[in-house]
């Protein structure tokens, strides 16, 4: 099972295993992940699940679509990094993947 | 009250309010007993996709569920599922359960929710007709989801548009009754409820608004029509209610807790009892940005009352009191609402419907209180805080395409 590190804006790292398919937030909201409130629960309706996802897996977790980019660009602190993490699907090449959440999602 | 050295901690109710309650009192710091009483044979699960991704087998069951039942185990939370509270003994801090047994509890969180009204007809009674509103539901209506099948859908508010669309993706043949003379008529304006109507009727669904529902016919057993006021009888194999819910307020009421359409609460969840406290579908609570109470039955409101209620047990500051929001999809349409559009006196559209992404604003005295946006998260987005601070907004701006959302929110902050 491909694994995901999360770290939080202090820096602490939390490492779960997650499953294929399911989205890099709902394996954050599974294991009880601060800094991720996914209120909609996935349906990218309300962006409260933004990550910095490290810059070495840019090119693996896929493209945005409209709806994420027009969401993100209302989200606090946005870098050219950010993703809605409920928009990034959990697959093997994800292996290893680390995301970081921001101090605040809303 | 100070109710920091609660030792156990009862919730009846399953959904979402109570998920949020029980992850928010152990994430707290919450040490004492944790006992969740649910009368759904499953574990809390998200209410939302039913009628959008989840009936149209796209969204694996699993995924529906807030946290797998280890996580349950690992926090310390019992769960008696499949079992109803049947009494509330507020002298003796007791919940009394269906089957026998009692609990004790230093706090109570009810989040009863809600359950849908039932056709006041004559053949509800039969077999195919549905509602929707958990997981049994949902089972019962797939294996009758085929093409060509003939579903007639009563009531054109969310529920019933959304399955409406979900319905036609599938293949089936769609007709929705609506009583009033538009779909959407008790949540949103003309505008938005034209848009929808040409949206559905484009996609081949048969929408008869002002349409009274008579009663529904039956042949061995199972519905074979819906039949109207004026004769009109429209074949069915199918039939989906989608009018609306009630509150679950009785077992609130029968311990003599004040009702208020919902159960009655203040601003941090308290009932009326100190020692109780009611989140989501079932409650009624300050509006703080729109000076009145009210209930909303919708995910924001859940999960904000579900942790304004484990704040206040703990003793902790109040979280913040968000924008209420809310959204649906419909076919490749989503639609974003903040704000609570009651009491409107303008209306601005800003967009074109013909272009499928467009935003209706409401505005009361020249402040934004609620706006209904499609495919548009950035009328959606600034909306949000924008109904918040009150600021008053020219409504020539807000029409203006050529002036984007962030300049718009930045002019009424220092407006």
């Amino acid at each position: 099972m491909p694994k995901i590190t999360y770290i939080d804006h202090e820096g602490n790292e939390r490492t779960v295993e997650a499953k294929s398919g399911e989205s890099v937030m709902e394996a954050a909201i599974k294991n009880s992940i601060p800094g991720i409130d996914a209120d909609c629960g996935g349906a990218c309706a309300c962006a409260t699940c933004h990550v910095y996802v490290d810059k070495a897996f840019m090119d693996k977790v896929g493209e945005q679509q409209e709806m994420e980019k027009s969401m993100l660009d209302f989200a606090e602190n946005v870098q050219d990094n950010s993703r809605l993490s409920c928009q990034i699907t959990v697959s093997d090449a994800l292996d290893g993947l680390r995301v970081t959440t921001p101090e605040s999602q809303h | 009250m100070d109710l920091s050295e609660a030792a156990q901690i009862v919730l009846i109710g399953g959904g979402q309010a109570a998920a949020q309650a029980v992850q928010s009192l152990r994430m707290g710091g919450y040490a004492g007993r944790l006992i969740l009483v649910g009368d759904e044979p499953v574990l809390p699960y998200q209410r939302p996709p039913l009628s959008k991704a989840y009936m149209k087998g796209e969204f694996a069951e699993e995924r529906l569920f807030f946290k797998p039942g280890a996580w349950y185990e690992d926090n310390g939370v019992e769960l008696i599922l499949s079992t109803r509270a049947v009494k509330i003994d507020r002298a003796a801090q007791v919940v009394e359960l269906e089957h026998g047994g009692t609990l004790n509890y230093d706090a109570l969180i009810l989040c009863t929710g809600s359950r849908p009204r039932a056709l006041p007809v004559k053949g509800a009674d039969l077999e195919n007709v549905f509602d929707l509103r958990g997981l049994a539901d949902v089972e019962r209506i797939q294996p009758n989801m085929v093409t060509g099948r003939k579903l007639v859908i009563v009531g054109a508010g969310y529920i019933g548009l959304e399955a409406a669309a979900v319905a036609r993706q599938m293949g089936l043949e769609v007709t929705v009754l609506e009583m009033a003379d538009r779909v959407l008529a008790r949540v949103t304006s003309p505008t938005m409820s034209a848009f929808y109507e040409k949206e559905h009727r484009a996609q081949g669904v048969t929408i008869l608004t002002g349409a009274q529902l008579d009663h529904l016919e039956g042949k061995d057993g199972k519905v074979s029509a819906a039949v109207l006021a004026d004769g009109t009888s429209i074949p069915a194999d199918i039939v989906l209610a989608g009018i609306g819910i009630l509150p679950n307020i009785e077992l609130a009421k029968d311990a003599g807790l004040t009702i208020d359409n919902g159960i009655a609460t203040d601003r941090d969840a308290h009932t009326s009892d100190p020692r109780i406290f009611a989140a989501g579908d079932c409650a009624s609570r300050p509006l703080v940005h729109f000076g009145r109470t009210g209930r909303l039955e919708s995910v924001h409101n859940a999960l904000e009352q579900g942790k304004l209620a484990a704040a206040a047990i703990l003793g902790k500051p109040r979280p913040p009191e968000d924008c209420p929001w809310f959204w649906s999809d419909q076919y490749d349409l989503k639609l974003q609402i903040a704000g609570l559009n009651q009491g409107h006196d303008e209306i601005v559209v800003r967009g074109n419907p013909d272009e499928r992404k467009f935003a209706v604003f409401y505005l009361r005295n020249g402040t934004l209180i609620a706006v209904d946006a499609v495919n548009s998260p950035p009328e959606f987005l600034a909306s949000k805080k924008l109904i918040m601070t009150g600021a008053k907004i020219a409504p020539d701006m807000l029409k203006d395409t050529s002036i984007n959302m962030k300049d718009i929110a930045a002019a009424a902050a220092t407006a």
